[in-house]
């Protein structure tokens, strides 16, 4: 029963959340107004929830607070690089979203980092492209300039 | 190019680059018997990866979880199967040899996939963020735990 309202309450939520300063509730997806939604309907919402954003996070805990060392980890790169516009979902807000990004990704993990749609990898990943300057790259592909590029530029 | 500009932009408090050098070589440790979890990843990634150098490290001692779990997994695999290969692919092959303990009783896999060239020029093993209390009061790890000792 409580699965039941818990699905309905969901279903009527509005828009995925993009992470900003002024908005620290880290909500989570959105489906169609209907009454039960489906795994089917969230693996479907995933597939639009990775392209809305040019960066999409599917975290523990929110950018403001994060809950969990590897999830912080990603923020922390993020926020390095000066992206501070990004779509995070909190995966332990919502159990089903928590297996449904895993199932979607077929990846076992969370953090899981979506760049333009294509799924990236997780903390380790981002951590070693940070570390390689692959993510600089990657950005640039976003159109995103790295602020470590400005810091270079200006410590010259 | 950029990484060494990447790690002095930022005072070490805030600097992810965590490694620490190795303090011995030997290509594997000894499986712990009443570590059964730790036993399986360590056979898994050996059949599968015929790993040149292979470090299984149970880090569920640094997270919010009962002492003696089985549950945060850190994992070091140098292999030539990795070579030409993406991080992504990798790491996939990794979690693709691990999927049973990943669907069950490991809530958290660090992995560090290399080459045997690129382990050769940086033998190092990175380190884990600090936890951030999150599977404190996690019904899904305390399930996995259970799963892990039935």
């Amino acid at each position: 029963m409580n699965s039941l309202i818990r699905s309905a309450a969901r279903c009527l939520r509005s828009g995925p959340s993009v992470y900003a300063p002024v908005r620290a509730d880290g909500r989570v997806w959105s489906a169609p107004a209907r009454f039960l939604c489906s795994a089917a309907d969230l693996q479907k919402d995933l597939g639009q929830m990775v392209k809305k954003d040019k960066v999409v996070v599917f975290m523990k805990g929110t950018p403001a607070q994060p809950m969990c060392g590897f999830s912080n980890a990603v923020v922390q790169i993020l926020r390095m690089h000066g992206v501070d516009n990004y779509a995070a979902y909190n995966v332990l807000e919502d159990q089903d979203l928590r297996q449904g990004v895993k199932d979607f990704s077929n990846w076992p993990t969370i953090p899981q980092v979506y760049f333009n749609g294509e799924f990236v990898g997780g903390c380790d990943i981002l951590l070693q492209m940070h570390q390689n300057g692959d993510l600089v790259d990657e950005l640039k592909k976003l159109g995103i300039q790295s602020a470590l590029l400005d810091a270079e530029k200006e410590s010259k | 190019m950029l990484p060494g500009i990447l790690r002095c932009i930022r005072p070490v408090s805030t600097r992810l680059t965590l490694t620490r050098p190795l303090a011995h070589f030997t290509p594997q440790m000894a499986p712990d018997p009443s570590r059964p979890v730790e036993k399986a990843i360590r056979t898994k990634l050996t059949n599968s990866l015929k790993p040149d150098h292979l470090e299984v490290h149970n880090e569920s001692h640094m997270h919010a979880v009962p002492p003696g779990s089985e549950s945060h997994f850190r994992v070091l695999v140098v292999s030539s199967q990795f070579e030409g290969l993406k991080l992504i692919q990798r790491h996939r092959l990794v979690n693709e040899a691990l999927k049973e303990e990943l669907s069950s009783c490991v809530h958290a896999l660090a992995i560090q996939a290399k080459t045997p060239e690129q382990w050769g020029s940086n033998p190092s093993l990175a380190k884990s963020p600090p936890c951030m209390g999150g599977s404190r009061g996690d019904h899904t790890v305390e399930e996995k735990l259970k799963a892990g000792r039935e």
